[in-house]
């Protein structure tokens, strides 16, 4: 049964990108376990409006596990200690009466804090930017099925497709490395058909970017993979080496 | 050919390469010192004849040395990006994503093999093929007896133990990871080349061993 458990939660605080930041401990009383941990975090924030404090301030959007907007590292683990999950899917059932949770931020060069808990993902927009995408005519609507496609191959594309694209992947990985999540954008289209055509360009330019960014370079832990919500697999990273070799040797 | 330097998937290739080289120069090695075990006139001819100060062996022991060099300096470039990449501050929380250990800390045993291979080069090869090369005196020709020499001493036998043991976590992490990184790309093989990995680290770490520890105890040159 799920109770009401009295906690203190450690945040990381930062008033801006060049702010040195520092932790602050809050407690917080009679938390049910049944609310999700984005729900702890407003009754945490209401708590410090009231107190005329300012909130502390953390991406989140749709709160169902998809838009990838919700970040936080939560006792060394990114969204947390459950698995296959974002942060706003983890409940307050994980944790104990009078437990100190620690709350930070993803770290890594690539990300670069704005405020408290938020940081700055953009580095991913620009690399799907570099390569994400596939770029065909609009006109008529082509039959479905005019292009035959193994099923096995369609499940792999959907399977990298998942990846929301968090962080998760870079804030695990002891090198700041990006390869899960590019991998994954460069599995979903490496897979098939319609995403042959700009294959060895897609693979080459966002890599470019990707080194570009500072993002370091993968050592095949599979820190990312296990911390994945959307467990995306680190054979999508031999898929993309693979990719980027095959397009580098062409050339 | 710069994105062997410029890229991050170009410089873990050259990574994967000079190591799966360094592998097969292992299994080679292990081979060879296994001959120790049945005949030291076996061996003595094998380091003699067959490689000695032969133009074959003297090339092959730049390739072999360059390989090291390679995968040594990669290894410093690839470590100082990654530490940069995690970027200045570290998270208070220590991790808990449950990954193997020897994968974080393939740097810090690397580090450690070329310490232990320092003194390996200095007890054997200085001895051996350098001293004969550069005609300095004392150059050993009875290389068997050298080795049964330098093992006599119990302290050289647990040091070279310690080291197979650093190898075997290098290279059960090391052997996979770069197959992954040329691209072996199958969800099946992956595990199956995880199981690989563990079965080559296995086989070169315990060859090694068994020949350390079977000429320190006197079960070496049994054939005569």
């Amino acid at each position: 049964m799920d109770k009401d458990i009295n906690i203190k939660v450690k945040v990381w605080r930062q008033n801006g990108p060049k702010d040195k930041g520092h932790f602050e401990t809050y407690s917080l009383e009679k938390i049910s376990q049944g609310s999700s941990f984005l729900e702890m975090l407003d009754i945490l924030n209401e708590q410090l409006i009231n107190e005329g404090k300012e909130p502390v301030v953390f991406d989140h959007d749709c709160r169902e596990g998809i838009c990838g907007m919700c970040s936080l590292y939560i006792n060394g683990h990114p969204h947390g200690p459950d698995t296959g999950i974002t942060t706003c899917q983890l409940h307050m059932r994980h944790f104990n009466d009078g437990d100190t949770i620690t709350v930070e931020p993803w770290r890594s060069a690539g990300f670069p804090i704005i405020k408290d808990l938020m940081v700055d993902r953009s580095a991913f927009d620009k690399i799907i930017q570099a390569g994400g995408y596939i770029s065909v005519n609009t006109g008529g609507v082509p039959d479905a099925n005019a292009i035959p496609i193994p099923r096995e191959d369609a499940e792999m594309a959907m399977d990298a497709a998942a990846c929301i694209g968090c962080g998760a992947c870079v804030a695990a990985c002891k090198n700041g490395s990006a390869m899960l999540f590019v991998s994954a954008k460069v599995s979903q289209f490496a897979l098939l058909p319609q995403g042959r055509v700009e294959a060895a360009r897609r693979a080459k330019s966002m890599v470019a970017k990707m080194d570009e960014l500072g993002f370091g370079n993968c050592t095949n832990t599979g820190a990312c993979e296990v911390e994945c919500p959307k467990n995306i697999s680190i054979t999508n990273i031999a898929r993309l080496n693979r990719e980027f070799l095959k397009a580098k040797l062409r050339d | 050919m710069s994105w062997l330097i410029d890229s991050s998937i170009g410089r873990k290739f050259v990574q994967s390469i000079s190591g799966l080289f360094m592998v097969l120069f292992l299994l080679f090695h292990m081979s060879m010192n296994l001959v120790l075990i049945f005949s030291y006139d076996a061996y003595n001819f094998l380091a003699n004849e067959v490689l000695g100060a032969n133009w074959w062996a003297i090339i092959g022991t730049g390739v072999i040395a360059l390989g090291f060099v390679i995968h040594i300096i990669y290894a410093i470039i690839l470590t100082l990006q990654n530490r940069k990449a995690r970027g200045k501050d570290r998270y208070a929380s220590p991790s808990k994503t449950a990954t193997t250990w020897s994968s974080q800390n393939m740097f810090v045993l690397g580090v450690f093999i070329l310490l232990f291979l320092i003194l390996h080069l200095y007890q054997m090869w200085y001895n051996m093929q350098f001293k004969e090369l550069f005609m300095i005196e004392g150059a050993r020709h009875d290389g068997a007896q050298l080795v049964e020499e330098v093992f006599s001493h119990l302290w050289v036998v647990i040091v070279y133990v310690i080291a197979f043991i650093a190898l075997w976590f290098h290279l059960t992490h090391g052997f996979w990871s770069a197959l992954h990184t040329i691209g072996w790309n199958n969800t099946i093989w992956i595990k199956r080349i995880k199981v690989l990995s563990n079965i080559v680290a296995t086989v070169i770490c315990l060859g090694f061993m068994v020949v350390a520890i079977a000429v320190h105890l006197g079960y070496s040159n049994l054939l005569g």
